[in-house]
């Protein structure tokens, strides 16, 4: 096993960043236009780290799948936007919600890239407003925060339920203001299936032109990848249809390791399941357990409409068992939380699966405008899907795949195991450990992409001033073309029967039932088994219409299914060697006598990290120590 | 449910394109209207031949990716809904349904329902920015900011992109779409140093893109699936025509 280097500089906690950063070197400005950098996503994480980039005067390009940057998925986020600004004045600190996100993650996170990402969260919100993003104000004319789960201090900052939106369309102005300076150039509407490494370092990536169909290499001094998170891989989750995991694949299967890939969090608050079409599920942001109250029915089988069941009959069931932090626990708690209830058969709706989120008291007490203000555009979305007004009877709810701590992993320089090659935002595994809190992928995401990458990054292309721009006509880029068309044409070839969605809804099953909310050894090696077998029918039955070289979005997302194959093995293998629970990462043969997650510090304390071994080869685990000097290692208790 | 579906097909950007009609069996009234033509496009593949294309991502109403012209209105029938939100229990058994791309030369078609809308990136990169770098910002609340002021600049700001104001203007004007950012920023006091510079780059790259003039017949906020008010585009108008008054002032 290779003994894995995060670089954690040393020092007090506190000053480990600003000390470092000063120590980093720096590039001139005449050379900082000789160099490359490859920006892939343009999500607030890639958007936020090409702008910064531009602006120093690198010479970037930026791709993205969609026809826009603006329309990455960072747009579709609700809630809000964490910052220890502790406007409040209820205590917060950086060190507070480094602690909250330690905790939170279940101890399986980095102190030294948390606290940073504490660190730098203020310095987030304070350009986002210089950049004219309207988040939410209060009368006096200062920011309004509010709460979300797992902690205790009100510190997410918001604009209504769109603070993704205003946030990426914020980072879209800045980046825009750079490709119109000539320092970034946008390629949209272009898949990145392979990243090019020449001698041992990463300099370039191939991609589909999603228009022509075209092959096309680009080369760089280094290559960031911000391509966000694979919960898609389930099917139906909260993430655009879009969303996906090759690029990250792609660096896996060239050396890059992959770190925690299981520890997906499933959000609790999503509308349920209606019909077998489905095709996405849409979340109802966590923002909303700040006002309304989760509860089932205290019978089995109730009939009665939901506002005809009185106060004494029903269960809140996240209030009866965490009187503390009620409906605020963590996302890992409520969703199994509900879960239990739904199993236990007191679930409400056609499928029993799906439980109330009641806004009744909330509007009370403060009235409909106060929730509307608030709230409005959640409201409506929900009466849009469900047919069903949320301010007259309570929303109905259920936990959905979400979001992926997992990825690749990276040391504190945000650089993979592959020299040059970056990565950032959802993409990377670095800062939630096991389970993410509300609010912090934003503020994480954008960290990485202002703060901190454009200092490790120019660290490491201090190195570079002399290298001379690539060619793409070398032999590794030409080798790296030719696997990618290969693979293209093998996938054309097979001509089969089946539809690419029909094998996608399939693996997702196998993976929600095996490998999803609640995981156990003999499920895991089954759901591997069954991976095994649909992989192989899929390479026999698939049918993708049309040809290779034209716009062809079954071909795009035949690609894409294909790599989830691969993932969702290597997801079913990392839950099966982690002999704990610990976050959202739960193997009911591990559980207090609550039903609690319960992890085991002595063996597991460590960040799995996964090499390539070949197709259906088992991975090789290398294993990071988790150290913790500034937290104390306890049982992570919300009652 | 039982429907008829006449549909645009065109291969490419190249070629002429041509209304095919479909009928679909069995559609729920429960599912979207993207599901619907998923629901097709499954039957469609099955058959052999090519599914119908068309732009989406989120479906759930934010991106702006998806963006049907349904029935002679760009979004469909609903008011203040994206073609993704909209479901099919607002059609009747045995309708048919009319989906074309947006028309506007500033969008090309490129392939069935999806269009290029690069003129919209563009407009932005002219101008839809504040001039500020990454680590030069002040503290947040250093400069307080009236709460209706910042609500209303929040109202100009929900918009996607989706172009459904270009497509519901008989002038393929994009004067909504560059109004909401124009005003937006014009009303916060970051944004407010530049206003007038900002205006006018974009208002001219609008004309560059093709886009037309602006008629006042509202089309544009009636279907906007964000309901962004026309009110802005006043807004703007003064905020251009300040511009050119200061300007000439200058000069
Ligand atoms: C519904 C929802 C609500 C959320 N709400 C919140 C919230 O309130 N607060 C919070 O903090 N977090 C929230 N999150 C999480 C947060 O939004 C995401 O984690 C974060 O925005 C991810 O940003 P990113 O830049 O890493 O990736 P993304 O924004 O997903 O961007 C990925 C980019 O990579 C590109 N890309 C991907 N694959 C490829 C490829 N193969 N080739 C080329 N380009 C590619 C895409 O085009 C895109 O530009 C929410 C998430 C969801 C799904
Ligand atoms: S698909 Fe995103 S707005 Fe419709």
């Amino acid at each position: 096993m290779t003994k894995l280097d995060s670089k954690i500089p040393k020092g007090p906690l506190a000053d480990k960043w600003s000390n470092y950063k000063s120590s980093l070197r720096l590039v001139n400005p005449a050379n900082k236009k000789k160099l490359d950098v490859i920006v892939v996503g343009s999500g607030l994480a890639g958007a936020s780290a090409a702008s910064s980039l531009g602006e120093l005067g690198y010479n970037v390009k930026v791709f993205c799948f969609q026809d826009s940057p603006r329309r990455a998925h960072s747009v579709a986020a609700q809630g809000g936007i964490n910052a220890a600004k502790n406007y409040k004045n209820d205590g917060d600190s950086v060190y507070r919600l480094f602690h909250d996100m330690i905790k939170g993650g279940d101890f399986r996170a980095r102190e030294a890239n948390v606290y940073r990402a504490a660190e730098v969260s203020n310095l987030v919100i304070d350009h986002f407003t210089a950049m004219g993003v309207p988040f939410a104000r209060d009368y006096g004319g200062g920011l309004d925060t509010r709460s979300f789960g797992g902690v205790q201090v009100s510190r997410t900052f918001y604009a209504k339920g769109q603070t993704g939106q205003q946030c990426l369309l914020g980072t879209y102005s800045s980046l825009s203001r750079q490709v119109a300076k000539g320092t970034v150039t946008m390629y949209s509407r272009r898949d990145m299936l392979d990243v090019v490494i020449v001698e041992g370092k990463a300099r370039g990536i191939i991609v589909r032109n999603l228009l022509t169909g075209e092959i096309e290499k680009y080369s760089a001094h280094a290559v960031v990848l911000a391509t966000g998170g694979y919960g898609t891989v389930f099917y139906l989750s909260t993430l655009a249809l879009g969303s996906n995991s090759s690029a990250a694949w792609a660096a896996h299967k060239k050396g890059a390791l992959f770190a925690n890939p299981s520890f997906i969090q499933i959000h609790p608050t999503s509308i349920p399941v209606l019909n077998d079409y489905q095709s996405k599920l849409t979340l109802m942001s966590e923002s909303l357990r700040n006002d309304g109250r989760v509860w089932v029915p205290a019978q089995k089988d109730e009939k009665r409409h939901p506002n005809e069941i009185p106060e004494e009959e029903r269960d809140y069931y996240l209030e009866r068992r965490y009187p503390a932090f009620g409906n605020l626990v963590p996302r890992d708690v409520a969703s199994r939380a509900a879960k239990e209830r739904c199993d236990a058969g007191y679930g409400v709706g056609d499928t029993g699966l799906s439980v109330y989120l009641d806004f009744k008291d909330a509007i009370n007490k403060h009235g409909k405008k106060v929730i509307e203000d608030k709230y409005g555009n959640l409201f409506e979305m929900y009466e849009k899907i469900t047919g069903i007004n949320p301010y007259n009877e309570p929303m109905r709810i259920y936990p959905a795949g979400h979001y992926t701590m997992g990825g690749l992993w990276v040391d504190y320089n945000l650089m993979t195991t592959i020299p040059g090659l970056f990565a950032i935002g959802e993409s990377n595994f670095s800062d939630h450990g096991a389970n993410r809190l509300g609010a912090s992928s934003l503020m994480q995401c954008s960290g990485d992409g202002y703060f901190i990458l454009p200092y490790t990054l120019s660290d490491y292309l201090a190195d570079e001033i002399k290298t001379p721009r690539f060619s793409t006509d070398s032999e590794e880029f030409q080798q790296s073309e030719k696997q990618v068309e290969e693979r293209i044409q093998k996938i054309m070839a097979v001509n089969g029967t089946q539809t690419v969605t029909s094998f996608h809804k399939r693996l997702g099953k196998i993976l929600w039932d095996h490998c999803g909310m609640v995981r156990n050894a003999e499920g895991l090696k089954k759901g591997i088994e069954k991976l095994d077998a649909l992989e192989e029918e899929f390479w026999k039955e698939v049918k993708v219409p049309g040809s290779a070289d034209e716009f062809n979005q079954e071909l795009e997302k035949a690609l894409r299914v294909a790599d989830f194959f691969e993932v969702g093995r290597l997801m079913c293998y990392d839950a099966l060697d982690r002999d704990e629970s610990c976050g959202a990462h739960f193997r009911d043969e591990y559980q207090t006598g609550q039903g609690e997650a319960k992890r085991n510090d002595a063996e597991y304390a460590h960040v799995s990290a996964w090499g390539y071994q070949g197709h259906k080869q088992e991975p090789q685990l290398h294993k990071e120590p988790l150290v913790f000097e500034n937290v104390e290692l306890k049982e992570r208790s919300y009652k | 449910m039982n429907l008829k579906l006449k549909i645009w097909r065109q291969k490419n950007a190249a070629q002429k394109g041509k209304f095919e009609t479909y009928s679909l069996q069995e559609v729920s009234p429960e599912m979207s209207f993207l599901q619907m033509l998923d629901y097709l496009n499954d039957q469609l593949i099955a058959k052999g031949d090519e599914p119908v294309h068309f732009d989406h991502d989120c479906r759930e109403g934010i991106c702006g990716s998806c963006g049907l012209y349904i029935n002679g209105r760009p979004h469909g029938p609903l008011r203040n809904t994206t073609t993704c939100e909209l479901h099919m229990r607002e059609f009747k058994e045995g309708s048919t349904i009319v989906i074309e791309p947006w028309r506007s030369k500033s969008f090309p078609v490129i392939k069935d329902l999806v269009v290029d809308r690069t003129a919209f990136d563009k407009i932005i990169q002219a101008g839809g920015f504040v001039n500020t770098n990454t680590g030069v910002a002040q503290d947040a609340n250093t400069t307080p900011i009236n709460k209706i002021v910042s609500d209303r600049a929040f109202d100009a700001a929900v918009c996607v992109g989706c172009g459904a104001c270009v497509a519901a203007c008989k002038n393929s004007s994009a004067m909504l779409f560059v109004a909401a950012k124009v005003s937006q920023m014009a009303m916060l006091p970051q944004g407010k140093v530049e206003a007038a510079d900002r205006v006018e780059k974009m208002v001219h790259e609008m004309d560059e893109q093709g886009f037309g003039f602006c008629s006042n017949t509202y089309g544009c906020e009636f279907d906007c699936p964000k309901g962004i008010s026309v009110e802005f585009i006043a807004q703007m108008n003064r905020e251009f025509f300040s511009a050119r008054v200061c300007k000439q002032n200058h000069s």
